[in-house]
């Protein structure tokens, strides 16, 4: 694993391949360069987080924690993903193409994720900023205490957590729909099908009379 | 007629809380760490050097004060001139010209400072020749550029002013830079999370710290810190998930805001925990490989000396550097009563008023802090402590204030005697022996 991030690290663009990854846990993390990897199987924990500028191919399922915090850039799982896929990401596109489990997004501060199939319970947690597009169902307590990030979700949602509400899809959240459904590889799913949801803002200052949200 | 008799249930302060809650309707939220009398290093004592050791010269023998942290997974230490470093606290909790002079007066002593729950501001690192960058279950501002830049990384799991609990930052001290460095709106309320979002329990921990190895090249020591709590099973997860140092917050450890009744109520005092921690050390085989850095409460040489003797590598202070700066100044109290506070008593770092500009985001307090000044006090404080814990080691015969030894101490209390697990004071009894 050293060998193979340090040969990313040192690397400025190109195109590499990883075989047999066999579930193996960091591969691809911390690039900052035009590098596109593709990994062809399975990965572990944290494949491509904090990732740069590259852009990484999962032909497989993904672990805990894919695409954590990353900041630039593109990674896509063309399996499912384990929980906490874009936890904290701050830029980037993450598209899943199979279901994310829980978690997905949590704490997301200004990455797009786009989910092909359902997410877990949990998901969007305190979500800050960025857009989460989900093309299937999506678990309990939904965007629970999320700030100011745009939820767009295909299927049926299970619940929705703390200060998180259903909201008016106006024109433009149907363009910038269309546009992450594009850029997903997404661009047959029928935008009108799809819900909006965000912050009511309700929790922004602590008020006694909406102690029993918290 | 009746004396008046004030009840020991119910003193003047425990009605004045009842009253403020049942006006405001919201727990005390302030910053500062525990007031309350507990057992700490004040309860142990030095003896020093007789018939059967030798003390050194005071004024002409040397005695080594230098201590290098993080290297036992192969990272370049951070080679610190004193075993005192500066403990994290966040830029947004205290100002800009705040957070430089931390930085300015540590590097001037050759030891480090810490960023805190809120990321690495350009002057910081600017004015940090050593500066230990904190891994937040919140991310504020978590990116691979800081990872790289800075000397060393702490991944926070718990601090000891609320073992268990995340960050809070309320809205009046959310300006516009450190919004944006959280990426959060302006003014809101930021009650940061009490887990980490991408792992839970120590296996994934040992995985995650691989991912930061790996993203930094391995070339960056990773401190955990954690809240004393069960410091002994703590501290053991902590060396397992593959730390380099492991820092202990004990419970007077301060905080910029929390409940008071978390402050107070929750975590063990920095006195046994220490003791826990070495002990965790001993028996996993790897003390003073993985560094131990303690931290709460920590004010004098006499603190320092102590904490080392009973096998701590380094301590940390916070609140001491802050009061170093100016904070709880004598020249500030008239604007300090303005407040309801006083000199001596100012602990709402909260509400961003502070009059010594610390603890506040507002231009114009921020302002009254002059950096390079602040920055020599710090330098004057740590160079007093460092002379005093050096006075206390050649007292004790030792050429290195590591050469400090729990032999070296007996204890006051019965109560200090358990939890230091030294003899009580005239006596061979060490309590649990």
């Amino acid at each position: 694993m050293r060998q193979l991030n340090q040969a990313l690290h040192d690397s400025t663009d190109g195109s590499f391949e990883v075989l047999r990854p066999d579930g193996r846990h960091a591969i691809a993390v911390g690039l900052d360069s035009a590098a596109t990897v593709t990994i062809r199987g399975h990965v572990g924990y944290y494949c491509g987080g904090m990732n740069q500028q590259a852009t990484v191919v999962v032909e497989g399922n993904a672990g805990p924690g894919c695409a954590e915090n990353m900041m630039s850039g593109s990674v896509r799982v063309a399996g499912n993903a384990s929980q906490y896929c874009g936890a904290t990401a701050h830029g980037g596109l993450l598209v899943v193409e199979g279901d994310a489990a829980a978690r997905c997004g949590i704490s997301m501060k200004g990455a797009d994720i786009v989910v092909g199939g359902s997410i877990g319970h949990m998901s969007a947690f305190m979500a800050q900023s960025g857009r989460l597009v989900v093309l299937g169902d999506v678990g309990d307590a939904f965007g629970d205490s999320i700030y100011e990030a745009r939820l767009y979700v295909r299927g049926k949602v299970t619940g929705l957590g703390a200060d998180c509400v259903e909201k008016e899809m106006r024109q433009e959240h149907a363009t910038e729909l269309a546009e992450l459904l594009a850029a997903a590889g997404f661009d047959q799913a029928d935008v009108g099908e799809f819900r909006r949801y965000g912050s009511a803002r309700k929790l922004y200052h602590f008020d006694i009379d909406h102690a029993a949200e918290y | 007629m009746t004396p008046m008799r004030e009840s020991s249930t119910f003193p003047r302060t425990v009605i004045a809380e009842i009253q403020r809650a049942a006006r405001e309707g919201i727990y005390d939220i302030r910053g500062f760490g525990a007031k309350r009398a507990i057992p700490s290093f004040d309860d142990l004592l030095f003896l020093g050097a007789s018939m059967s050791r030798y003390p050194l010269e005071g004024y002409r023998e040397k005695c080594g004060t230098d201590v290098a942290i993080g290297g036992h997974h192969g990272a370049p230490p951070l080679q610190l001139r004193i075993p005192i470093t500066i403990a994290g606290m966040s830029f947004g909790s205290l100002s800009a010209p705040a957070k430089e002079a931390l930085g300015r007066g540590a590097s001037q002593m050759g030891t480090s400072t810490t960023t805190g729950d809120g990321g690495m501001t350009p002057e910081e690192r600017e004015h940090s020749s050593l500066l230990v960058y904190q891994y937040l279950p919140s991310r504020y501002g978590m990116n691979p550029d800081d990872l790289r830049r800075a000397d060393a990384i702490e991944v926070v799991v718990g601090q000891g002013a609320k073992p268990g609990g995340g960050g809070m930052l309320l809205g009046q001290k959310i300006s516009d830079r450190v919004a944006e460095m959280r990426d959060l709106p302006a003014g809101i309320d930021q009650r940061s999370a009490s887990r980490h979002p991408d792992w839970t329990g120590p296996d994934d921990l040992r995985i995650k710290i691989e991912e930061l190895r790996e993203i930094t090249d391995w070339q960056k020591p990773i401190y955990i810190k954690v809240g004393a709590t069960r410091t002994y099973f703590d501290t053991t997860l902590a060396v397992k998930a593959g730390a380099d140092a492991v820092v202990v917050d004990g419970m007077q450890g301060a905080t910029a805001a929390t409940q008071e009744v978390f402050i107070e109520h929750v975590g063990i005092p920095t006195l046994p925990a220490t003791r826990l921690a070495v002990e965790a050390l001993k028996d996993a085989g790897v003390h003073r490989q993985v560094q131990l850095i303690v931290s709460g409460g920590i004010r004098s040489g006499a603190d320092v000396a102590k904490a080392l003797a009973m096998g701590a590598d380094a301590v940390s202070i916070g609140t001491a550097a802050l009061i170093a700066l100016g904070d709880n100044s004598p020249d500030l109290d008239e604007e300090y009563r303005k407040l309801g506070s006083a000199a001596g008593f100012y602990d709402d770092y909260q509400d961003g008023r502070d009059p010594a500009g610390i603890s506040t985001q507002d231009p114009e307090l921020a302002s009254r802090l002059d950096p390079e000044l602040g920055g020599r006090r710090l330098a004057n404080y740590l160079n007093v402590l460092t002379l005093e814990t050096q006075t206390l080691a050649r007292a004790c015969g030792k050429t290195h204030v590591h050469n400090l030894e729990p032999e070296d101490l007996v204890a006051l209390t019965v109560e200090a005697a358990a939890m230091a697990k030294v003899p009580l004071a005239g006596t061979e009894w060490t309590p649990g022996n």
